[in-house]
């Protein structure tokens, strides 16, 4: 049982809590993650570390409401408990001095960008942050990526806060104004994964991305992590999670997430319908963990 | 040493022995345990146990003991079946073995005590892991505590994984007097024995009841931790007080085949397949949150001819598969998988595709598995396992409709705890090199022992790792000698 101590949202579906796993917040390193899993006949899922302190025993896990697991997860607070978080796992990022270094962040993937960004920085590198979201309420840790980056450039999709459009225009400004840039680290949604690979690929400019398959024991004992990297199978859990960018078959990532779409889509809807009657029969105040399991079950 | 009782309990004249049958193990019939996951085999009575025991001819030197891997006194737990005592031979099969009813169900005693039985030369061998099944099972339901340890030590061992070869490993050495903390990655204990082996051969309350006999012996347990990522050897021995480590992380990466269509989806490794429905369980989604593909309706082959690939193909069958294939380039000789699981396979209504060899997954046109393309292969000179090498017979091509593969052609070395541990010796392939008699590592100690040493193998070859090396441990343990 790993205990939360404090739980916020960061923005609509995102929320960050702070947990208790003194054994993994000492050896975390930017760019590894945790699996958790939050009840007894719960599924494993794969989530982002955004920051631990070794000193406390804390972790930060960031987390955004999307499937069954996750809104359950997000309807946790502190003194509740998650039962299962095991980590750090995947190889840490890579942290050198490089130069110049493009840390792009979309949507949740800004927390996983993050810890990074600030060991990157701290390596003496020159940071530049691009941090995008759908709207204005879904910018997360502008912030601490501020206190990280020499510089931070935010977008979003609909031009409701700082300049409107995609993180890769920014991109492709820098790349345009001839800034010299000696690696790009991209985080968020596959397609823009995608799309940065695809502009940075003729500049020939080394970038990453952090690749968050389908996953369950993350520590390569299942293969279903499996990616398709220099034309090979690699398991994101022990290869990566960071590949090199140019070399990844993203549609291959896309298909393969999607495999249990309809599943996914079931489970969520059956936990709301669950939810929903459980509330109409109770306090409100009652929700959580435990009352929806109790309506599931 | 004990002497075994002498003269023979058994009443049956030496002669006549070999004329009793050997007792069948009762079994579910072939179409009820096609459907579901409960128990194929459902053990013996006491009195089917006492007939059978009266079989043993007592030889002067029993080759089953010899031939087993962790050495249980067969000869004298048999003849305590004979004279009614089945505790005693509990306990005596469990100075030797500390998983009794696993092995008594998982154990290819055809390769080991059965095997070396003599009277196999002639009828049929003594049924020794009907009879060890039988009287752990009778143990368990007389609820039974474990016998005192060893007056404390004051030394500590870390357990590294918490399989076969761990448990031996923290069973042996509690009862020495030794302190022994298990780390286990999963969320739950049991290693291969939880994510490999499925329902219908293990149940997973056997595995829990010897769980809690092992905690009752004093074993501490710590899930959740992935030993080389959550704290690595050298911090359990050198800040968390160790005096030694056994590593027995067993038997790592799944091996793809690298033929074309690999990454569609339907196609999965078996140690996924079995892991979501054996760990996992969802195949009671939606109870269980973690999902499955419905198979029902639907064609299922398994690529591979071992243990593994049975259980995968006969868990699909339980799941709804229309069609439940094996796919073998070898033929049956040359298959690893124990007989017994074969034969079971063939009744629940498995077809096997001998000498048959996937070339390539072809989509579906919506990035799902449609077909599996497949040649005919023909056995050529033998080759380096000794097995005669198969060879493609050319224009063999064929397609089978398939919504499911389920690949099990072995494992591969995961690096995780290698690859965080200095000065830790690993062969070519990556498995950590480990002296056969003492298990002891390249690092002063540090010992290794199960797959992760030799490669996947049993789960009885893993606990006569356990065994060695938890009698190595305690040798080093008590002399600090390296």
């Amino acid at each position: 049982m790993f205990n939360i101590l404090h739980a916020e949202f960061l923005a609509p579906g995102i929320k960050r809590f702070v947990i208790e796993a003194p054994r993994i917040a000492r050896k975390q390193r930017p760019g590894q993650f945790v699996i958790v899993r939050i009840h007894e006949e719960g599924e494993r899922i794969p989530l982002t570390i955004e920051n631990s302190d070794p000193q406390k025993g804390t972790i930060n896990i960031v987390v955004q409401s999307l499937g069954k697991t996750t809104n359950l997860l997000n309807s946790l607070g502190a003194g509740d408990h998650i039962m299962d978080v095991v980590g750090p796992l995947g190889k840490p990022s890579e942290i050198e001095k490089f130069g110049t270094v493009v840390v792009m962040g979309g949507g949740v993937g800004t927390a996983m960008a993050y810890p990074t960004a600030a060991a990157l920085k701290q390596a003496g590198n020159k940071v530049i942050s691009i941090v995008g979201a759908r709207n204005k309420e879904l910018v997360i840790l502008e912030r601490e990526m501020r206190e990280v980056s020499d510089v931070l450039m935010i977008t979003t999709d609909d031009g409701s806060y700082a300049d409107k459009g995609f993180v890769t225009d920014k991109l492709r400004q820098l790349i345009q104004n001839g800034v010299p840039i000696n690696l790009v680290l991209a985080i968020g949604p596959i397609p823009m994964m995608r799309a940065v690979a695809d502009m940075t690929r003729s500049e020939h400019i080394r970038t990453l991305v952090s690749l968050n398959p389908i996953m369950i024991d993350g520590t390569g004992m299942c293969g279903g992590c499996r990616v398709l990297a220099e034309g090979k199978s690699k398991f994101a859990c022990v290869d990566g999670p960071e590949f090199d960018a140019h070399q990844v078959d993203f549609a291959v990532l896309v298909q393969r997430n999607g495999a249990y779409r309809s599943q996914e889509q079931q489970s969520l809807a059956e936990y709301r319908r669950a939810l929903e009657s459980h509330l109409k029969n109770t306090d409100a105040e009652g929700k959580g963990i435990c009352a929806a399991k109790g309506v599931t079950q | 040493m004990t002497v075994p009782p002498k003269p023979s309990l058994n009443p049956v004249p030496l002669k006549e022995r070999m004329k009793l049958p050997r007792q069948n193990m009762p079994e579910q019939a072939p179409e009820v345990r096609a459907t579901e996951f409960t128990e194929v085999n459902l053990g013996y009575s006491e009195e089917l146990a006492r007939q059978e025991a009266l079989r043993c001819i007592e030889c002067a030197k029993p080759a089953c003991t010899k031939d087993c891997p962790v050495g249980v006194k067969v000869h004298e737990f048999v003849q305590m079946i004979v004279a009614g005592d089945f505790l005693g031979a509990a306990a005596k099969i469990r100075e030797d073995n500390v998983l009794p009813a696993i092995t008594g169900r998982v154990c290819p005693q055809e390769d080991h005590c059965e095997g070396g039985c003599l009277m196999g030369k002639k009828v049929k061998p003594l049924g020794i892991g009907y009879l060890e099944r039988f009287v752990a099972d009778y143990e368990k339901r007389m609820g039974v505590s474990p016998a005192p340890n060893a007056p404390p030590t004051g030394k500590k061992v870390a357990v590294v994984g918490s399989g076969p070869s761990g448990l031996t490993v923290a069973g042996d050495l509690v009862q020495k007097g030794h302190k022994v903390r298990v780390f286990e990655a999963l969320h739950e204990l049991g290693g291969v024995l939880v994510y490999g082996i499925p329902e219908f051969r293990l149940p997973k309350q056997i595995i829990h009841e010897q769980l809690d006999y092992m905690r009752a012996m004093g074993v501490e347990f710590e899930t959740d931790v992935v030993v080389g990522r959550t704290v690595s050897i050298n911090e359990l021995l050198e800040e968390e007080g160790y005096d030694a480590v056994f590593i027995g992380t067993g038997a790592g990466l799944p091996v793809f085949m690298n033929i074309p269509g690999e990454h569609l989806n339907g196609v999965y490794s078996a140690n996924e397949f079995l892991t979501r429905i054996n760990l996992m369980k969802a195949y009671k989604f939606p109870v269980y949150d973690e999902p499955m593909l419905d198979l029902h309706g639907k064609n299922v082959a398994v690529i591979g001819g071992g243990n593994t690939a049975l259980d995968a193909i006969r868990s699909a069958l339980r799941l709804g598969a229309r069609k439940a294939y094996v796919l073998y380039r070898r033929s049956e000789a040359e298959m690893p998988a124990r007989a017994e699981e074969v034969k079971h396979a063939r009744e629940e209504g498995i077809e096997f595709q001998m000498l048959t060899n996937p070339i390539e997954f072809k989509p579906d046109g919506e990035g799902w598995l449609g077909a599996v393309r497949c040649q005919r292969m023909e056995l050529g000179e033998p080759d380096a396992s000794g097995r005669r090498r198969p060879v493609p017979i050319a224009g063999s091509e064929f397609e089978i409709p398939l919504s499911v593969a389920v690949i099990a052609v072995g494992t591969t070395a995961n690096p995780i705890v290698q690859s965080t541990t200095p000065g830790l010796g690993t062969d070519k392939r990556g498995y950590i090199q480990a002296n056969s008699d003492t298990q002891r590592t390249s690092r002063k100690g540090v010992f290794a022992g199960g797959d992760i040493v030799t490669g996947g193998a049993t789960v009885i070859l893993a606990m006569g790792a356990g065994r060695r090396a938890a009698k190595s441990i305690h040798d080093y343990l008590t002399t600090g000698e390296w």
